[in-house]
């Protein structure tokens, strides 16, 4: 018991992490504070092509879609920022985890995009339709709001997967909260600061967890 | 000499899903101020006809002009043509985002470019003439079946349209909401509004239809006014259409 105290909630080893820690976290919040947007943005860039009447364009969605959803994003992320250099570009670490991020989670939210348009009933197009608003105009102000409306909590859960993946960003060596920790570790040769940075996630993404249950309650409620 | 021309004129028109022809010709004037009611047997076109009149369907060939504007032409504006033509749907699609006002000034907003003040006082008027001033700030999921088909007519009214199609406008109502809809729909004729009413209310038909229309099969098979079509109709068929109606 003193043994796991000593090794996992050792308040001495917290202080001298902490400077460490609290740099890895502000850097994990810039970068959800980027990646997220960046995919609800590109998502519903990816929802809209799929509707479009083009079928070469819902082609193209199809495959980009089902490309990034099956592609491991590490291995995504280290394409790009340890393979794109030698094509003459590179993008540094920051640049390389917002791209691949944009990349794959702009297929995720675009497909919960996808499904809140798709139900909304062709009466409201038409409705729409017939006063004569445009087909832009029906999806900007009849179809979204009630599309987005109806898809939130996928969004929200899909929002907290996207702030967990963040802690990728540490194989490309950029300093986030998880790689923060796992530095304060080796020095310290002490887990405390890992225990420290999982709380951190918990009590930062507790409350989004708990307002997906109340949606979830309520959904369970109209249903 | 405008006052001559038919505000709705089709010609000749055809429709066809895949193989399926579903209008087979049908020609129909309706002049300014005319309540045309359309009836006919489920799946004999109706609906079709009144969505090939805005072009929610694409028709198959001939040729539909409202106010002398030949709908299908190439250089046609159809957005603009559809403010001219106003539909009220059998299931009502208001927007059950926006409240009663939101529904009845978005596309005075949108399409013809008011500004919100403008848009909400048009908007007012408009819910006032179908009795629902009061529920302007109700959203559609606070109103009755009959509230939410009259929000839906003051929607399509504030566009000040030519032409009102209505496609079954009381069948998803309860019976005791059916009056409240088929009054507002009777003030408007009395007003002059020029409408065309697929319908199987014949009681309203009787009282308020300059001309009955009979479809079946994707043609017209006999109009006329409402005393010839419901009491000495040429054909058999109309007869025992009226007679299953009726029951
Ligand atoms: N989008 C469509 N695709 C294929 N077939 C269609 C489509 N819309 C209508 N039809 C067919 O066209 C025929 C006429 O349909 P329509 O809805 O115009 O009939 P209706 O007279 O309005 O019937 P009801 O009284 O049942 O409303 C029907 O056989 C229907 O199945
Ligand atoms: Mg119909």
């Amino acid at each position: 018991m003193e043994q796991l105290v000593h090794n996992f909630f050792n308040f001495e080893i917290l202080s001298q992490a902490w400077p460490l820690l609290l740099a890895g976290f502000w850097m994990t919040v810039k970068l959800t504070l980027v990646v997220v947007p960046l995919g609800l943005a590109g998502g519903l860039v990816v929802a809209l092509a799929s509707t479009s009447r083009r079928r070469l364009v819902r082609w193209l969605v199809v495959i980009y879609v089902d490309f990034f959803r099956a592609f491991p994003p590490l291995v995504l992320l280290m394409f790009i920022a340890f393979g794109l250099p030698f094509l003459g570009f590179d993008p540094g670490a920051f640049i390389a985890v917002a791209l691949s991020f944009l990349l794959n989670t702009s297929s995720y939210y675009g497909e919960i995009f996808r499904a809140g348009i798709e139900s909304i009933t062709r009466g409201q197009h038409e409705a729409a339709r017939s006063t004569g608003l445009s087909v832009p105009q029906t999806m900007v102000y009849v179809v979204l709001p009630q599309a987005v409306k109806n898809v939130v909590p996928d969004l929200v859960s899909n929002t907290l997967e996207v702030i967990k993946l963040t802690s990728l960003a540490s194989v490309v060596a950029l300093p986030e909260l998880l790689y923060a920790a796992r530095q304060a570790q080796s020095l310290t040769y002490n887990a405390t600061p890992i225990i420290a940075a999982g709380i951190i996630y918990l009590v930062c993404l507790w409350p989004l967890v708990r307002l997906l249950s109340r949606f979830e309650h309520r959904q369970i409620a109209l249903h | 000499m405008s006052g001559d021309r038919p505000i709705l004129e089709v010609r000749g028109l055809h429709k066809s899903f895949g193989h399926l022809e579903v209008l087979k010709g049908i020609d129909l004037a309706v002049r300014k101020g005319e309540l045309v009611f359309v009836i006919g047997p489920s799946g004999s076109g109706k609906s079709t006809l009144l969505r090939c009149c805005n072009r929610l369907e694409e028709p198959s060939s001939g040729s539909i002009l409202v106010e002398g504007v030949d709908v299908m032409a190439p250089g046609t504006n159809i957005n603009a043509v559809r403010r001219r033509i106003g539909m009220v749907f059998q299931s009502f699609n208001l927007y059950p985002h926006l409240d009663a006002l939101g529904n009845v000034s978005l596309a005075l907003r949108k399409v013809v470019g008011q500004s919100r003040a403008e848009a909400e006082l048009a908007g007012q008027a408009a819910l006032e003439r179908v009795g629902l001033a009061e529920k302007a700030n109700s959203f559609p999921n606070e109103l009755s079946g009959g509230q939410q088909q009259r929000v839906a007519i003051a929607r399509a009214l504030a566009l000040q349209p030519a032409i009102l199609l209505f496609d079954e406008p009381t069948s998803a109502l309860d019976p005791e909401l059916v009056g409240s809809v088929l009054a507002v729909m009777r003030e408007l004729r009395e007003s002059g509004m020029t409408m065309v009413v697929v319908s199987h209310e014949m009681r309203f038909a009787r009282s308020a239809a300059d001309r009955v229309i009979f479809m079946d099969h994707g043609l017209i098979v006999e109009q006329g006014t409402p005393e010839k079509l419901f009491n000495a109709p040429d054909h058999q068929r109309i007869k025992d259409f009226i007679a299953s109606i009726e029951h």
